[in-house]
């Protein structure tokens, strides 16, 4: 006992505050071997490169070999899993972290360490988003490889793009799964609403705005408002504005948007996706900061 | 080192803790004792700036509220049970919290040998009993060697084995000068441990005593275990009853807790009832405990 002690007392003489960037640092690297070692991640990264695999396969094989270039079939169907996939993984991935750690009593442990909750939760949001990163890129990465195998001629920049943008949207997706992860006191309840969130952004709005367009003839420009207010659909429209910087496949709305705007709608569409990793996640701290780890 | 003035902590406007006043010096060693729901462990997050709260609380100086890395900086925390991540290695953790700690420390092997978890580095979390959690606790509430150490019931989920072992290493630990702060349940771990008790109930302070009039004050000095022939097991209980005593039946013989300068006194007054002792024996502390902490619900 006292040759340890002896240790950790020559250790003391050395040791210094550390800074609130060292600890985010290391709360994020722990979160990140957290994440990775965890069987959602494994699921999900297998999940997206085995369903980008296929529709890269067939998408290539639709097209007679002849290949496409630029925004084309198999950019699209990418683009579509992104989509679904992406945002599942990151809500569901911030709202377990905060809300699981407070479950089996981790929360208050590493709050009675020498840290600032603002500097807990941006670790935890950093090694969760690179945990996202890492998986996007997998997957995209491995998509790319096979279409290049095949002799596809498909644009390595859309791929490049499509991935970045994967990225944004994962990160505003994490921000909202992390506020869930703040405001619940259970996992179970974090991740049921994180899945509830999902259902309503992938298939909730665009029904919506389907039927109040037809119900309550939207005008275009409130029908372009409405759509900016889903992150989905502002990753969906940026994404087929920056690879095939056409997005009047869209429609009225898409053609109304490119023609009121023009060249501003890359930094409308950056503005709107930057404010959903911005609000929610400074929700989440504000929140966080006041309420009991307990 | 630890200062608490007019501590008021509610939950849903139910009082956890009313004006609860402590100072507790340098080198102190301050228990908390009270039943379930005295409010023990909500001081103890209050002073580690977990809970908000009404009044003041400073560590070292500093303002738990306005200052909490300070505060928290000079304080080694072991909770009731570690909810530690369970694919975290030995080693994994320790380093982890070194670096929060900002304490560089050089080898994981000689932390870990403080606290007789020497060789188990490469262990995961998951693997580790429940008293070797608690030790793995303790090495990382030693890390940077703190002023000052708070313990929330740290033996309640060990068995009792763990519980000597865990006691026994903190009163190595609580020789060298450190300031304790702890709740407990167990008197055996006041005895080794506290020079001072607080007594908490419904939130209050109701008393704060010096640790050795403690078990005094409790009357569970030491429990006699007294083996009486059956047909006078009923008199000798009543016998040592209307005495003053507070006997318990115990299979083939009563159980009488008494102060430790009074051992001899319950074999008076059987031998002026005329009833014989075949057979006596000191039970142990932790029975002791078990008993007494009966007898405080």
């Amino acid at each position: 006992m006292t040759a340890a002690l002896t240790v950790t007392s020559d250790d003391r003489a050395g040791s210094r505050p550390p800074s609130a960037l060292s600890n985010v640092v290391a709360l994020g690297m722990r979160q990140l071997r957290d994440a990775v070692r965890s069987r959602w991640f494994a699921l999900y990264t297998l999940a997206f490169t085995a369903l980008g695999l296929a529709v890269s396969y067939v998408s290539a094989h639709a097209a007679g070999g002849a290949g496409v270039s630029g925004f084309g079939r198999t950019t699209a169907g990418l683009l579509n899993l992104v989509l679904l996939i992406v945002p599942l993984m990151a809500l569901t991935a911030g709202a377990g972290s905060i809300a699981s750690d407070r479950e089996r009593g981790m929360l208050p442990y590493l709050l009675a360490q020498p840290i600032a909750r603002w500097e807990l939760l941006l670790g935890t949001y950093l090694g969760l988003a690179l945990a996202l990163f890492a998986s996007v890129t997998l997957g995209l990465g491995a998509c790319a490889a096979v279409l290049a195998a095949m002799g596809e001629r498909t644009d390595p920049g859309s791929i490049v793009w499509l991935a970045v943008l994967s990225c944004i949207l994962a990160l505003g997706m994490l921000s909202v799964g992390m506020l869930v992860s703040v405001v619940t006191r259970r996992a179970s309840v974090a991740t049921g609403t994180a899945v509830f969130l999902w259902l309503a952004l992938v298939f909730g709005t665009d029904l919506g705005l389907m039927a109040g367009t037809i119900a309550f003839k939207l005008r275009i420009q409130t029908l372009f408002g409405l759509c900016l207010a889903n992150p989905l659909q502002v990753f969906k429209m940026w994404s087929l504005h920056v690879i095939d910087a056409s997005i009047d496949v869209l429609g009225p709305a898409g053609t109304y948007a490119l023609d009121t705007w023009g060249s501003a709608l890359s930094w409308i569409f950056a503005g709107a996706l930057a404010a959903w990793v911005v609000v929610p996640l400074g929700l989440a701290t504000a929140i966080f900061a006041r309420r009991s780890p307990v | 080192m630890i200062r608490i003035r007019r501590l008021t902590k509610r939950f849903a406007r139910q009082p956890a803790l009313l004006d609860v006043d402590l100072e507790i010096g340098a080198g102190d060693a301050l228990a908390l004792w009270g039943p379930n729901g005295a409010g023990k462990s909500t001081l103890i997050r209050c002073v580690l700036g977990l809970l908000a709260f009404e009044g003041e609380i400073t560590v070292g100086g500093h303002d738990v509220r306005r200052d909490g890395k300070a505060a928290r900086r000079l304080v080694g925390y072991v909770p009731q049970e570690l909810g530690f991540y369970d694919d975290l290695r030995v080693a994994e953790a320790v380093r982890l919290f070194a670096r929060l700690k900002g304490v560089p420390i050089r080898g994981v092997g000689a932390v870990l040998d403080g606290v007789r978890l020497g060789g188990q580095e490469r262990k995961r979390i998951r693997e580790l009993s429940g008293g070797m959690k608690q030790r793995l606790a303790l090495a990382i509430a030693l890390l940077g060697e703190p002023p000052i150490l708070v313990l929330d019931e740290v033996t309640a989920s060990l068995d009792a084995c763990g519980r000597r072992e865990f006691t026994d290493l903190l009163g190595g630990l609580a020789t060298g000068g450190r300031t304790l702060l702890f709740a407990s349940h167990r008197v055996e771990e006041i005895s080794a441990l506290a020079r001072r008790v607080a007594e908490l109930e419904a939130g209050r302070v109701t008393a704060i005593v010096d640790g050795g009039d403690f078990m005094q004050r409790l009357g569970v000095g030491s429990v006699l275990h007294l083996t009486v022939a059956s047909p006078q097991r009923a008199s000798a209980f009543e016998a040592l009853r209307t005495n003053g005593f507070a006997p318990r039946m115990n299979g083939v013989g009563v159980l009488v807790p008494v102060p430790s300068s009074q051992k001899a006194a319950p074999f008076r007054v059987l031998a002026d009832a005329r009833i014989a002792v075949e057979d006596f024996e000191l039970v142990s502390t932790e029975r002791a405990s078990a008993l007494a902490e009966e007898m405080h619900r």
